[in-house]
Protein backbone atom coordinates (compact mmCIF):
# COMPACT_ATOMS: atom_id res chain seq x y z
CA UNK A 1 0.00 0.00 0.00
CA UNK A 2 1.17 3.58 -1.13
CA UNK A 3 1.14 6.34 0.98
CA UNK A 4 -0.44 9.60 -0.19
CA UNK A 5 3.12 11.12 -0.30
CA UNK A 6 4.10 8.32 -2.50
CA UNK A 7 1.09 8.45 -4.98
CA UNK A 8 1.87 12.62 -4.86
CA UNK A 9 5.22 11.68 -5.60
CA UNK A 10 4.27 9.14 -8.89
CA UNK A 11 1.65 11.84 -9.89
CA UNK A 12 4.08 14.34 -10.46
CA UNK A 13 6.43 12.79 -11.88
CA UNK A 14 4.42 11.93 -14.19
CA UNK A 15 3.00 14.94 -15.22
CA UNK A 16 6.60 16.23 -15.48
CA UNK A 17 7.70 13.21 -17.61
CA UNK A 18 4.59 14.20 -19.60
CA UNK A 19 5.63 17.61 -20.18
CA UNK A 20 8.66 16.59 -22.29
CA UNK A 21 6.41 14.36 -24.31
CA UNK A 22 3.90 17.27 -25.11
CA UNK A 23 6.49 19.94 -25.93
CA UNK A 24 8.09 17.70 -28.11
CA UNK A 25 4.27 16.79 -29.80
CA UNK A 26 3.72 20.90 -29.36
CA UNK A 27 7.25 22.03 -32.12
CA UNK A 28 6.20 19.20 -34.38
CA UNK A 29 2.76 20.33 -34.64
CA UNK A 30 3.98 23.86 -34.92
CA UNK A 31 6.28 22.74 -37.59
CA UNK A 32 3.85 20.81 -39.48
CA UNK A 33 1.16 23.62 -39.57
CA UNK A 34 3.80 26.55 -40.41
CA UNK A 35 5.94 24.05 -42.80
CA UNK A 36 2.94 22.26 -44.72
CA UNK A 37 1.28 25.15 -46.22
CA UNK A 38 4.15 25.65 -48.39
CA UNK A 39 3.29 22.45 -50.56
CA UNK A 40 -0.07 24.10 -51.53
CA UNK A 41 1.46 26.09 -54.25
CA UNK A 42 4.66 23.46 -54.81
CA UNK A 43 5.36 20.10 -55.63
CA UNK A 44 7.51 17.59 -53.15
CA UNK A 45 9.07 17.03 -56.14
CA UNK A 46 10.26 20.60 -56.96
CA UNK A 47 11.31 20.89 -53.07
CA UNK A 48 13.24 18.32 -52.54
CA UNK A 49 14.82 17.98 -56.13
CA UNK A 50 15.32 21.80 -57.06
CA UNK A 51 18.56 22.71 -57.80
CA UNK A 52 18.19 26.58 -56.93
CA UNK A 53 17.47 28.14 -53.79
CA UNK A 54 16.38 32.00 -54.56
CA UNK A 55 13.19 32.25 -52.01
CA UNK A 56 13.26 36.30 -52.45
CA UNK A 57 14.30 36.82 -56.47
CA UNK A 58 11.81 36.79 -59.12
CA UNK A 59 11.01 34.22 -59.99
CA UNK A 60 11.12 32.97 -56.88
CA UNK A 61 12.43 28.87 -56.48
CA UNK A 62 12.53 26.77 -53.35
CA UNK A 63 14.73 23.93 -54.35
CA UNK A 64 16.82 22.34 -51.12
CA UNK A 65 18.71 19.66 -52.77
CA UNK A 66 21.87 21.91 -52.37
CA UNK A 67 21.29 22.98 -49.14
CA UNK A 68 20.13 18.97 -47.92
CA UNK A 69 23.41 17.74 -50.04
CA UNK A 70 25.69 20.73 -47.99
CA UNK A 71 23.72 19.23 -44.60
CA UNK A 72 25.11 15.17 -45.26
CA UNK A 73 28.17 15.96 -46.98
CA UNK A 74 29.14 17.58 -43.83
CA UNK A 75 27.88 14.92 -41.56
CA UNK A 76 29.56 12.64 -43.75
CA UNK A 77 32.97 14.70 -43.60
CA UNK A 78 32.68 14.85 -39.51
CA UNK A 79 31.69 11.42 -38.80
CA UNK A 80 34.68 9.85 -40.85
CA UNK A 81 36.89 11.90 -38.93
CA UNK A 82 35.04 11.93 -35.62
CA UNK A 83 34.80 8.16 -35.63
CA UNK A 84 38.17 6.98 -36.24
CA UNK A 85 39.49 9.47 -33.17
CA UNK A 86 36.41 8.95 -30.79
CA UNK A 87 36.34 5.35 -31.13
CA UNK A 88 40.42 5.31 -30.56
CA UNK A 89 40.26 7.63 -27.46
CA UNK A 90 37.49 5.30 -26.11
CA UNK A 91 39.91 2.42 -26.02
CA UNK A 92 42.69 3.80 -24.96
CA UNK A 93 40.61 5.38 -21.98
CA UNK A 94 38.72 1.89 -20.89
CA UNK A 95 41.47 -0.81 -22.00
CA UNK A 96 45.13 1.19 -22.07
CA UNK A 97 45.31 3.90 -20.30
CA UNK A 98 46.27 3.23 -16.31
CA UNK A 99 43.70 4.98 -13.69
CA UNK A 100 46.25 7.96 -13.42
CA UNK A 101 46.46 8.91 -16.90
CA UNK A 102 42.77 8.20 -17.20
CA UNK A 103 41.60 10.76 -14.47
CA UNK A 104 43.48 13.91 -16.12
CA UNK A 105 42.39 12.72 -20.33
CA UNK A 106 38.87 11.92 -19.54
CA UNK A 107 37.43 15.01 -17.95
CA UNK A 108 39.28 16.80 -20.71
CA UNK A 109 37.50 15.11 -23.52
CA UNK A 110 34.42 15.59 -21.80
CA UNK A 111 35.43 19.83 -21.51
CA UNK A 112 35.32 19.47 -25.01
CA UNK A 113 31.96 18.38 -25.12
CA UNK A 114 31.22 21.76 -23.08
CA UNK A 115 32.54 24.49 -25.28
CA UNK A 116 30.03 26.41 -26.99
CA UNK A 117 29.55 26.01 -30.70
CA UNK A 118 30.32 29.47 -31.18
CA UNK A 119 33.31 29.50 -29.70
CA UNK A 120 34.49 26.41 -32.14
CA UNK A 121 33.06 28.09 -34.91
CA UNK A 122 35.30 31.33 -34.33
CA UNK A 123 38.18 28.91 -34.02
CA UNK A 124 37.44 28.13 -37.46
CA UNK A 125 36.83 31.49 -38.67
CA UNK A 126 39.57 33.40 -37.58
CA UNK A 127 42.19 30.07 -37.40
CA UNK A 128 41.35 27.26 -39.69
CA UNK A 129 40.01 29.61 -42.38
CA UNK A 130 43.24 31.90 -43.42
CA UNK A 131 45.00 28.25 -42.59
CA UNK A 132 43.13 26.58 -45.41
CA UNK A 133 43.87 29.85 -47.63
CA UNK A 134 47.15 29.99 -47.10
CA UNK A 135 48.71 26.21 -47.51
CA UNK A 136 46.15 24.34 -48.64
CA UNK A 137 45.70 26.88 -51.33
CA UNK A 138 41.65 26.84 -51.07
CA UNK A 139 40.26 29.94 -52.62
CA UNK A 140 38.00 30.81 -49.24
CA UNK A 141 38.76 28.90 -45.98
CA UNK A 142 35.04 29.26 -45.28
CA UNK A 143 34.55 25.37 -47.01
CA UNK A 144 33.29 22.28 -46.64
CA UNK A 145 36.38 20.67 -44.89
CA UNK A 146 36.71 23.33 -42.69
CA UNK A 147 32.88 22.96 -41.41
CA UNK A 148 33.47 18.72 -41.05
CA UNK A 149 36.52 19.46 -38.98
CA UNK A 150 34.79 21.56 -36.77
CA UNK A 151 31.84 19.57 -36.35
CA UNK A 152 34.36 16.53 -35.73
CA UNK A 153 35.35 18.80 -33.06
CA UNK A 154 32.19 18.56 -31.81
CA UNK A 155 31.08 15.24 -31.91
CA UNK A 156 34.32 13.51 -31.03
CA UNK A 157 33.67 13.82 -27.13
CA UNK A 158 29.88 12.67 -27.67
CA UNK A 159 31.57 9.57 -29.76
CA UNK A 160 34.34 9.33 -27.17
CA UNK A 161 31.80 9.32 -24.45
CA UNK A 162 29.06 6.97 -25.48
CA UNK A 163 31.69 4.43 -26.80
CA UNK A 164 33.92 4.10 -23.61
CA UNK A 165 30.43 3.12 -22.13
CA UNK A 166 29.96 0.36 -24.50
CA UNK A 167 33.02 -0.78 -23.86
CA UNK A 168 33.12 -0.42 -20.17
CA UNK A 169 30.15 -2.76 -20.27
CA UNK A 170 31.61 -5.49 -22.14
CA UNK A 171 31.93 -7.86 -19.27
CA UNK A 172 34.99 -8.98 -17.95
CA UNK A 173 35.04 -12.56 -18.22
CA UNK A 174 35.63 -12.29 -22.30
CA UNK A 175 38.88 -10.50 -21.75
CA UNK A 176 39.76 -13.13 -19.45
CA UNK A 177 39.03 -15.80 -21.78
CA UNK A 178 40.64 -14.32 -24.54
CA UNK A 179 43.73 -13.35 -23.00
CA UNK A 180 43.80 -17.04 -21.26
CA UNK A 181 44.27 -17.99 -24.60
CA UNK A 182 47.00 -16.76 -25.64
CA UNK A 183 45.77 -13.72 -27.68
CA UNK A 184 47.97 -10.52 -27.46
CA UNK A 185 46.23 -7.17 -25.42
CA UNK A 186 45.31 -5.58 -29.17
CA UNK A 187 44.02 -8.92 -30.32
CA UNK A 188 41.82 -9.16 -27.23
CA UNK A 189 40.55 -5.43 -27.70
CA UNK A 190 39.94 -5.80 -32.18
CA UNK A 191 38.40 -9.63 -32.11
CA UNK A 192 36.93 -9.94 -28.92
CA UNK A 193 36.38 -6.30 -27.03
CA UNK A 194 35.06 -4.37 -30.09
CA UNK A 195 32.93 -6.52 -31.46
CA UNK A 196 30.94 -6.99 -28.50
CA UNK A 197 30.93 -3.35 -28.08
CA UNK A 198 29.87 -2.87 -31.56
CA UNK A 199 25.82 -1.85 -31.34
CA UNK A 200 26.70 0.72 -28.14
CA UNK A 201 29.97 2.23 -30.77
CA UNK A 202 26.79 1.88 -33.57
CA UNK A 203 24.44 4.22 -31.04
CA UNK A 204 27.99 6.86 -30.36
CA UNK A 205 28.32 7.02 -34.40
CA UNK A 206 24.41 7.75 -34.91
CA UNK A 207 24.31 10.11 -31.94
CA UNK A 208 27.62 11.95 -32.77
CA UNK A 209 26.07 12.55 -36.54
CA UNK A 210 22.58 13.51 -35.47
CA UNK A 211 24.42 16.10 -33.30
CA UNK A 212 26.62 17.20 -36.43
CA UNK A 213 23.40 16.99 -39.01
CA UNK A 214 21.63 19.63 -36.50
CA UNK A 215 24.20 22.13 -35.69
CA UNK A 216 23.17 25.49 -36.93
CA UNK A 217 26.10 28.18 -35.48
CA UNK A 218 29.19 25.81 -36.69
CA UNK A 219 27.88 25.82 -39.71
CA UNK A 220 26.55 28.92 -40.40
CA UNK A 221 30.23 30.41 -39.56
CA UNK A 222 32.63 28.28 -41.61
CA UNK A 223 30.65 26.83 -44.01
CA UNK A 224 30.64 29.78 -46.64
CA UNK A 225 27.06 29.34 -47.27
CA UNK A 226 27.24 28.63 -50.82
CA UNK A 227 24.18 26.99 -51.77
CA UNK A 228 25.57 24.69 -54.58
CA UNK A 229 25.73 20.99 -54.34
CA UNK A 230 29.66 20.45 -53.15
CA UNK A 231 32.26 18.84 -55.39
CA UNK A 232 35.34 18.73 -53.66
CA UNK A 233 36.15 19.43 -49.77
CA UNK A 234 37.15 22.47 -50.54
CA UNK A 235 33.94 24.06 -51.99
CA UNK A 236 31.50 25.96 -50.35
CA UNK A 237 28.79 24.44 -48.82
CA UNK A 238 25.38 25.71 -46.67
CA UNK A 239 23.64 23.05 -44.41
CA UNK A 240 20.18 23.59 -43.99
CA UNK A 241 20.51 24.67 -40.41
CA UNK A 242 22.74 27.90 -41.29
CA UNK A 243 19.85 28.67 -43.88
CA UNK A 244 17.20 28.58 -41.81
CA UNK A 245 19.16 30.30 -39.18
CA UNK A 246 20.46 33.27 -42.09
CA UNK A 247 17.01 33.77 -43.65
CA UNK A 248 14.72 33.39 -40.72
CA UNK A 249 14.54 36.29 -39.24
CA UNK A 250 14.06 38.71 -41.81
CA UNK A 251 10.93 36.38 -43.55
CA UNK A 252 7.87 38.02 -43.62
CA UNK A 253 5.60 36.40 -41.30
CA UNK A 254 3.31 34.17 -43.56
CA UNK A 255 4.88 34.65 -46.60
CA UNK A 256 6.22 31.58 -48.91
CA UNK A 257 9.57 32.40 -47.74
CA UNK A 258 8.89 31.61 -44.25
CA UNK A 259 6.36 28.58 -45.22
CA UNK A 260 9.35 27.64 -47.20
CA UNK A 261 12.40 27.92 -44.14
CA UNK A 262 9.17 25.86 -41.86
CA UNK A 263 8.99 22.81 -44.79
CA UNK A 264 13.01 23.06 -44.67
CA UNK A 265 12.96 22.61 -40.83
CA UNK A 266 10.70 20.00 -41.52
CA UNK A 267 13.33 17.89 -43.88
CA UNK A 268 16.09 18.30 -40.97
CA UNK A 269 14.23 17.16 -38.06
CA UNK A 270 13.32 14.24 -40.57
CA UNK A 271 17.02 13.67 -40.71
CA UNK A 272 17.77 13.66 -37.11
CA UNK A 273 15.07 11.30 -35.94
CA UNK A 274 16.39 8.74 -38.91
CA UNK A 275 19.77 8.91 -37.24
CA UNK A 276 18.02 9.02 -33.36
CA UNK A 277 15.93 6.17 -33.91
CA UNK A 278 19.22 3.92 -35.48
CA UNK A 279 20.87 4.97 -32.68
CA UNK A 280 17.96 3.87 -30.39
CA UNK A 281 17.62 0.50 -32.36
CA UNK A 282 21.50 0.01 -31.79
CA UNK A 283 20.64 0.75 -27.98
CA UNK A 284 18.17 -1.93 -27.76
CA UNK A 285 20.29 -4.40 -29.38
CA UNK A 286 23.13 -3.50 -26.93
CA UNK A 287 20.88 -4.38 -24.19
CA UNK A 288 19.53 -7.61 -25.25
CA UNK A 289 22.93 -8.36 -26.20
CA UNK A 290 24.32 -7.84 -23.09
CA UNK A 291 21.24 -10.21 -21.19
CA UNK A 292 22.12 -13.35 -23.07
CA UNK B 1 -4.00 53.21 -18.41
CA UNK B 2 -4.11 49.64 -19.17
CA UNK B 3 -3.22 47.84 -22.28
CA UNK B 4 -6.41 46.75 -23.43
CA UNK B 5 -7.52 50.58 -23.40
CA UNK B 6 -4.51 51.76 -24.63
CA UNK B 7 -5.16 49.58 -27.80
CA UNK B 8 -8.71 50.52 -27.48
CA UNK B 9 -7.96 54.33 -27.72
CA UNK B 10 -5.79 53.62 -30.43
CA UNK B 11 -8.40 51.37 -32.94
CA UNK B 12 -10.76 54.51 -32.04
CA UNK B 13 -8.49 57.24 -33.29
CA UNK B 14 -7.24 54.76 -36.11
CA UNK B 15 -10.93 54.96 -37.12
CA UNK B 16 -11.49 58.56 -36.73
CA UNK B 17 -8.42 59.04 -39.21
CA UNK B 18 -7.94 62.93 -38.00
CA UNK B 19 -4.47 63.46 -37.80
CA UNK B 20 -5.23 64.85 -34.62
CA UNK B 21 -6.96 61.93 -32.68
CA UNK B 22 -3.77 60.04 -33.41
CA UNK B 23 -1.47 62.85 -31.31
CA UNK B 24 -0.99 59.93 -28.59
CA UNK B 25 0.57 57.19 -30.60
CA UNK B 26 2.09 56.75 -34.27
CA UNK B 27 1.67 53.74 -35.94
CA UNK B 28 4.65 53.45 -38.13
CA UNK B 29 5.18 50.33 -40.81
CA UNK B 30 6.99 49.15 -43.73
CA UNK B 31 10.59 48.45 -45.15
CA UNK B 32 12.74 46.98 -43.31
CA UNK B 33 15.83 48.99 -44.32
CA UNK B 34 14.39 51.39 -43.23
CA UNK B 35 13.49 50.15 -40.07
CA UNK B 36 16.17 49.81 -38.07
CA UNK B 37 17.04 53.69 -38.02
CA UNK B 38 13.36 54.77 -36.96
CA UNK B 39 13.58 52.13 -34.38
CA UNK B 40 16.50 53.90 -33.00
CA UNK B 41 14.62 57.08 -33.31
CA UNK B 42 11.42 56.28 -32.02
CA UNK B 43 13.44 55.27 -28.73
CA UNK B 44 14.93 58.23 -28.32
CA UNK B 45 11.58 60.13 -29.21
CA UNK B 46 9.30 58.26 -26.97
CA UNK B 47 12.28 59.63 -24.04
CA UNK B 48 11.62 63.45 -25.48
CA UNK B 49 7.75 63.07 -25.83
CA UNK B 50 6.47 60.98 -23.06
CA UNK B 51 3.03 61.57 -23.67
CA UNK B 52 3.00 60.07 -27.73
CA UNK B 53 3.80 56.05 -28.20
CA UNK B 54 5.44 54.94 -31.48
CA UNK B 55 3.90 51.62 -32.78
CA UNK B 56 6.56 49.94 -35.34
CA UNK B 57 6.54 47.31 -37.67
CA UNK B 58 8.29 46.16 -40.23
CA UNK B 59 7.11 44.05 -43.10
CA UNK B 60 8.88 45.47 -46.29
CA UNK B 61 8.00 48.99 -48.35
CA UNK B 62 4.75 47.54 -50.15
CA UNK B 63 2.88 46.39 -47.12
CA UNK B 64 4.00 49.82 -45.61
CA UNK B 65 2.16 52.15 -48.26
CA UNK B 66 -0.72 49.77 -48.44
CA UNK B 67 -1.45 50.41 -44.69
CA UNK B 68 -1.44 53.99 -45.38
CA UNK B 69 -3.68 53.59 -48.13
CA UNK B 70 -5.79 51.55 -46.01
CA UNK B 71 -5.56 53.84 -43.47
CA UNK B 72 -4.40 51.39 -41.19
CA UNK B 73 -0.92 53.13 -40.51
CA UNK B 74 -0.02 56.82 -39.82
CA UNK B 75 3.26 56.78 -41.76
CA UNK B 76 4.98 54.24 -44.27
CA UNK B 77 8.54 53.82 -44.06
CA UNK B 78 9.62 52.55 -48.01
CA UNK B 79 13.16 52.58 -49.85
CA UNK B 80 11.67 53.57 -53.38
CA UNK B 81 9.21 55.56 -54.58
CA UNK B 82 5.45 55.31 -55.37
CA UNK B 83 4.78 52.68 -58.04
CA UNK B 84 2.45 53.93 -60.35
CA UNK B 85 -0.81 51.40 -59.20
CA UNK B 86 -0.03 52.93 -55.54
CA UNK B 87 -0.78 56.84 -57.30
CA UNK B 88 -3.53 55.43 -58.99
CA UNK B 89 -4.96 53.86 -55.73
CA UNK B 90 -4.02 57.47 -53.39
CA UNK B 91 -5.63 59.18 -56.67
CA UNK B 92 -9.06 57.12 -56.34
CA UNK B 93 -9.27 57.66 -52.30
CA UNK B 94 -8.32 61.63 -52.63
CA UNK B 95 -4.97 60.77 -51.02
CA UNK B 96 -2.22 62.69 -50.84
CA UNK B 97 0.73 61.12 -50.00
CA UNK B 98 3.69 63.42 -48.81
CA UNK B 99 6.73 62.13 -49.17
CA UNK B 100 9.86 63.17 -46.75
CA UNK B 101 13.45 61.72 -47.47
CA UNK B 102 15.13 60.87 -44.35
CA UNK B 103 18.57 58.87 -45.26
CA UNK B 104 20.52 58.10 -48.08
CA UNK B 105 21.31 54.19 -48.21
CA UNK B 106 24.42 53.54 -50.33
CA UNK B 107 26.37 50.44 -51.21
CA UNK B 108 29.79 49.62 -51.44
CA UNK B 109 31.82 47.26 -53.34
CA UNK B 110 34.71 45.50 -51.21
CA UNK B 111 37.65 43.85 -51.54
CA UNK B 112 40.69 43.01 -49.88
CA UNK B 113 43.31 46.03 -49.29
CA UNK B 114 45.72 43.45 -50.91
CA UNK B 115 44.09 43.12 -53.94
CA UNK B 116 45.46 45.73 -57.01
CA UNK B 117 42.27 46.00 -58.33
CA UNK B 118 40.73 49.60 -57.06
CA UNK B 119 37.82 50.58 -59.93
CA UNK B 120 34.73 48.21 -61.47
CA UNK B 121 32.23 49.69 -63.73
CA UNK B 122 28.55 48.19 -62.78
CA UNK B 123 28.27 45.55 -65.74
CA UNK B 124 31.72 43.95 -64.58
CA UNK B 125 30.43 43.93 -61.09
CA UNK B 126 27.41 42.42 -61.98
CA UNK B 127 29.04 39.89 -64.46
CA UNK B 128 31.47 39.02 -61.25
CA UNK B 129 28.64 38.07 -59.05
CA UNK B 130 26.53 36.37 -61.72
CA UNK B 131 29.33 33.96 -62.20
CA UNK B 132 30.16 35.05 -65.82
CA UNK B 133 34.07 36.68 -64.75
CA UNK B 134 35.38 34.49 -62.33
CA UNK B 135 39.17 35.41 -63.06
CA UNK B 136 40.70 38.71 -61.37
CA UNK B 137 42.97 38.57 -64.02
CA UNK B 138 39.79 39.45 -66.50
CA UNK B 139 39.40 42.83 -64.79
CA UNK B 140 42.93 44.18 -63.68
CA UNK B 141 43.91 41.88 -61.07
CA UNK B 142 46.40 39.01 -60.38
CA UNK B 143 45.20 35.61 -61.25
CA UNK B 144 43.13 34.16 -58.92
CA UNK B 145 39.45 32.82 -58.30
CA UNK B 146 36.98 35.61 -57.47
CA UNK B 147 35.48 34.34 -54.45
CA UNK B 148 31.47 36.86 -54.19
CA UNK B 149 30.22 37.31 -50.75
CA UNK B 150 27.06 37.58 -50.81
CA UNK B 151 24.03 38.48 -48.28
CA UNK B 152 21.47 36.13 -47.10
CA UNK B 153 18.19 36.44 -49.10
CA UNK B 154 16.12 38.15 -46.47
CA UNK B 155 18.29 40.85 -46.56
CA UNK B 156 17.58 44.87 -47.36
CA UNK B 157 20.90 45.49 -48.32
CA UNK B 158 21.08 41.96 -50.74
CA UNK B 159 17.41 43.73 -52.02
CA UNK B 160 19.31 47.15 -52.95
CA UNK B 161 22.18 45.12 -54.68
CA UNK B 162 19.68 43.24 -56.68
CA UNK B 163 17.89 46.04 -57.89
CA UNK B 164 21.13 48.44 -58.37
CA UNK B 165 23.30 46.17 -59.87
CA UNK B 166 22.20 42.45 -60.58
CA UNK B 167 18.96 44.08 -62.53
CA UNK B 168 17.49 41.10 -64.29
CA UNK B 169 20.71 38.88 -63.57
CA UNK B 170 20.80 36.41 -60.71
CA UNK B 171 23.45 36.12 -58.61
CA UNK B 172 25.35 32.98 -58.52
CA UNK B 173 24.54 29.98 -56.37
CA UNK B 174 27.82 29.32 -55.47
CA UNK B 175 28.83 32.88 -54.12
CA UNK B 176 29.46 32.38 -49.85
CA UNK B 177 26.79 33.85 -47.49
CA UNK B 178 26.92 35.93 -44.75
CA UNK B 179 24.38 36.94 -42.53
CA UNK B 180 25.48 40.63 -41.56
CA UNK B 181 27.34 43.51 -43.11
CA UNK B 182 30.00 42.63 -40.20
CA UNK B 183 30.21 39.19 -41.54
CA UNK B 184 31.01 40.35 -45.29
CA UNK B 185 34.02 42.94 -43.92
CA UNK B 186 35.29 40.08 -41.80
CA UNK B 187 35.37 37.72 -44.67
CA UNK B 188 36.99 40.14 -47.86
CA UNK B 189 39.68 41.50 -44.79
CA UNK B 190 41.01 38.07 -44.39
CA UNK B 191 40.47 36.60 -47.85
CA UNK B 192 42.55 38.43 -50.92
CA UNK B 193 40.71 37.38 -53.17
CA UNK B 194 37.07 38.11 -52.19
CA UNK B 195 34.75 40.85 -53.24
CA UNK B 196 31.44 41.73 -51.45
CA UNK B 197 29.11 44.89 -50.71
CA UNK B 198 28.14 46.40 -47.31
CA UNK B 199 26.97 49.73 -46.16
CA UNK B 200 28.66 53.28 -46.59
CA UNK B 201 28.16 53.10 -42.83
CA UNK B 202 30.29 49.63 -42.26
CA UNK B 203 33.62 50.80 -44.29
CA UNK B 204 36.10 50.45 -42.13
CA UNK B 205 40.34 50.08 -42.35
CA UNK B 206 40.32 46.55 -42.75
CA UNK B 207 38.61 46.58 -46.11
CA UNK B 208 39.46 48.53 -49.14
CA UNK B 209 36.03 49.94 -51.35
CA UNK B 210 35.98 50.13 -54.94
CA UNK B 211 34.87 53.07 -57.26
CA UNK B 212 32.47 52.97 -59.42
CA UNK B 213 33.23 53.84 -63.23
CA UNK B 214 35.90 56.50 -61.44
CA UNK B 215 33.73 57.31 -58.93
CA UNK B 216 34.85 57.10 -55.42
CA UNK B 217 32.08 56.31 -52.91
CA UNK B 218 31.50 59.33 -50.06
CA UNK B 219 28.89 60.09 -48.24
CA UNK B 220 29.23 63.65 -50.70
CA UNK B 221 28.82 61.45 -53.78
CA UNK B 222 25.96 59.68 -52.28
CA UNK B 223 24.15 62.56 -51.55
CA UNK B 224 24.72 64.40 -54.98
CA UNK B 225 23.59 60.76 -56.63
CA UNK B 226 26.34 60.40 -58.65
CA UNK B 227 27.55 57.30 -56.53
CA UNK B 228 25.28 54.49 -59.00
CA UNK B 229 24.12 52.50 -55.64
CA UNK B 230 22.19 54.60 -53.65
CA UNK B 231 19.27 55.22 -53.24
CA UNK B 232 16.72 57.13 -50.65
CA UNK B 233 15.42 56.31 -47.36
CA UNK B 234 11.73 57.82 -47.47
CA UNK B 235 8.71 58.13 -44.92
CA UNK B 236 5.35 58.97 -46.76
CA UNK B 237 2.55 60.28 -45.06
CA UNK B 238 -0.95 60.35 -45.73
CA UNK B 239 -1.09 64.58 -46.59
CA UNK B 240 1.43 67.25 -44.66
CA UNK B 241 1.80 65.49 -41.47
CA UNK B 242 0.15 66.90 -38.37
CA UNK B 243 0.00 66.65 -34.62
CA UNK B 244 2.89 64.22 -32.68
CA UNK B 245 3.47 62.85 -36.22
CA UNK B 246 4.80 65.97 -37.49
CA UNK B 247 6.65 66.14 -34.74
CA UNK B 248 8.57 62.91 -35.54
CA UNK B 249 9.20 64.42 -39.04
CA UNK B 250 10.93 67.25 -37.11
CA UNK B 251 12.82 64.82 -34.62
CA UNK B 252 13.60 62.62 -37.58
CA UNK B 253 15.01 65.58 -39.89
CA UNK B 254 16.74 67.17 -36.99
CA UNK B 255 20.88 67.21 -37.70
CA UNK B 256 21.48 66.69 -33.79
CA UNK B 257 18.68 64.12 -33.17
CA UNK B 258 17.25 61.94 -35.93
CA UNK B 259 20.17 62.37 -38.47
CA UNK B 260 22.15 61.19 -35.64
CA UNK B 261 20.59 57.64 -35.58
CA UNK B 262 20.49 57.51 -39.13
CA UNK B 263 24.47 57.76 -39.12
CA UNK B 264 24.36 55.40 -35.74
CA UNK B 265 22.53 52.69 -38.26
CA UNK B 266 24.95 52.89 -40.82
CA UNK B 267 23.20 55.19 -43.23
CA UNK B 268 24.10 58.56 -44.76
CA UNK B 269 22.41 61.74 -43.35
CA UNK B 270 20.71 63.69 -45.11
CA UNK B 271 21.69 67.13 -43.38
CA UNK B 272 25.32 68.39 -42.97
Amino acid sequence: MKTRAEQCTAWLLAGISTLSILSMAGIVLFLLLDGLPFFRDHSPAEFLLGLHWYPTDEPMEFGILPLMAGSLAVTALATLMAVPVGVATAVYLSEVAGPGVRRIVKPFVELLAALPSVVIGFFGMVVVAPFLQEYLGASTGLNLLNAGCMLAFMSIPIICSVAEDAIHAVPGALREASLSLGATQWETIWHVVLPAAGSGIGTAVMLGMSRSIGETMVVLMVAGGAAVVPSSVFDSVRPIPASIAAEMAEAPFHSEHYYALFATGIVLILFTLVFNAAAFRMAEKNRSGADC
Amino acid sequence: MTIKSFILGALMALCAASPAAAASSITINGSTTVLPIVQKSAEHFMASYPDISVILSGGGSGTGLKSLLDGITDVAMSSRDLKPSEQRLAAGKNMRLVRTTIAVDALVPVVSPKNPVTDLSLEQLRDIFAGRITNWKDVGGNDGAIVVVNRDNSSGTYECWKELVMKDARVMPGALTQASNGGVVQNVATNPNAIGYIGMGYLNATVKSLSIGGVRATAASALARQWPLSRELYLFTSGTPAGGTAKFMDFMLDPRLGQQDVLKAGYVPIAK
